[in-house]
């Protein structure tokens, strides 16, 4: 029997669905047996982020209205083969599934899976409804912004409402240089507002980008800093205890290390 | 060179402290679940409660959340015209 993880954030843009993919691929890579949902129905881009666009025969919605079996509608990864996506219905709106049918899917996938990562569209509406009704955990992503710290508080709100005690933030998007001149609120600015446990902080990464294109989570680049916050993200969701990366001194840039030289 | 860092910062400081207070700020009208026909409720409340004792302009009277600290004040301001004759604990 496995665990099921929501990825959610209030606020679109700030990296749910590059957070779900990532963290899918490197639970994976470390042996785990994965399904990644794509719960943002009518919106869906999880399968692109994976490259696994042009094999979605059957979505989520043909499972729950019984056009297909569970298993028919999971697409596995060639890269790694412990790793399946469960793809969004395209042509659909989310009013197409009910809490009630996500908690039964979730509950079936959790049988076969040691870990289900549910990726949760934006908004707080009924696709986020539905992304939490199956979940055992939660985890809450977030840029170093005003907006998106601000809707993670508000989704930290539902969540803690609907039973989830502690749900775990993501910081993504961070970028240490901004940081170190004072021009990003840092990582203790936003763990002091919104009070909860932190699983992880991305640094902004070209490499996110260039993975995007090409459909391959960073996760596979050893050279990439956010993959290597990922894998380290992952890790911890098995419970290890990995330290945090240092950004500051990674990528710090040459103001950054001379400041750190002279005691700055 | 130690000079040089320090006015650079010194002059670039700031963005994140103002993103920080905006942020509390938001966030205490959130929490407190505020909003304006909450505040409206609030002010046709004191209206009726202090009217028997208070002469007040209405039309002036502004309520709204503030922060104070680490907590979040109601604030009131209603201008007063006078104090209503027989208001008085001495009535």
């Amino acid at each position: 029997m496995g665990k099921s993880i929501v990825i959610t954030s209030g606020k679109g843009g700030v990296g749910k669905t590059t957070t779900t993919a990532n963290l899918g691929m490197a639970l994976a890579q470390r042996g785990a047996r994965v399904a990644l949902v794509d719960a943002d129905i009518g919106l869906r881009n999880l399968d692109v982020l994976l490259g696994l666009e042009n094999r979605i025969v059957y979505d989520l919605v043909d499972v729950v209205e019984g056009f297909c079996r569970l298993r028919q509608a999971l697409i596995r990864d060639k890269r790694c083969e412990n790793l399946f996506l469960l793809p969004a219905a395209q042509t659909r709106d989310k009013t197409a599934v009910s809490p009630d049918q996500m908690r039964a899917l979730v509950a079936e996938l959790k049988e076969s899976f040691d870990v289900v990562l549910i990726d949760s569209p934006a908004g707080i509406e009924q696709g986020f409804q539905n992304a939490v009704a199956g979940a055992d955990e939660a985890v809450v992503v977030t840029t170093p912004e005003v907006s998106a710290v601000r809707d993670a508080d508000r989704i930290i709100g539902l969540l803690e409402a609907q039973e989830f005690h502690a749900p775990r933030l993501v910081i993504n998007r961070i970028r240490p240089a901004m940081v170190s001149r004072g021009d990003m609120m840092d990582i203790n600015d936003i763990l002091e507002i919104l009070a909860i446990d932190l699983v992880g902080v991305v640094p902004e990464d070209e490499h996110i980008v260039v993975s995007t294109n090409r459909g391959e989570p960073a996760v596979l680049q050893n050279s990439s800093l956010a993959g290597r916050a990922y894998r380290n993200i992952a890790a911890r969701l098995m419970g290890e205890d990995v330290p945090f990366l240092d950004l500051q001194s990674a990528n710090g840039g040459l103001l950054g290390r001379l400041r750190r030289i002279f005691g700055g | 060179m130690f000079s040089l860092l320090g006015g650079l910062r010194r002059r670039q400081a700031g963005s994140k402290d103002v993103a920080r207070e905006r942020l509390r700020v938001v966030l205490m009208h959130d929490r407190a679940g505020a909003n304006p026909e909450l505040l409206e409720q609030v002010r046709d409340a004191l209206v009726q409660s202090l009217s028997p004792l208070v002469d007040m302009d209405r039309r002036g009277i502004q309520v709204d959340l503030r922060r104070q600290g680490q907590s979040l004040a109601l604030v009131a301001s209603i201008p007063v015209r006078g104090f209503k004759r027989g208001a008085g604990g001495r009535g």
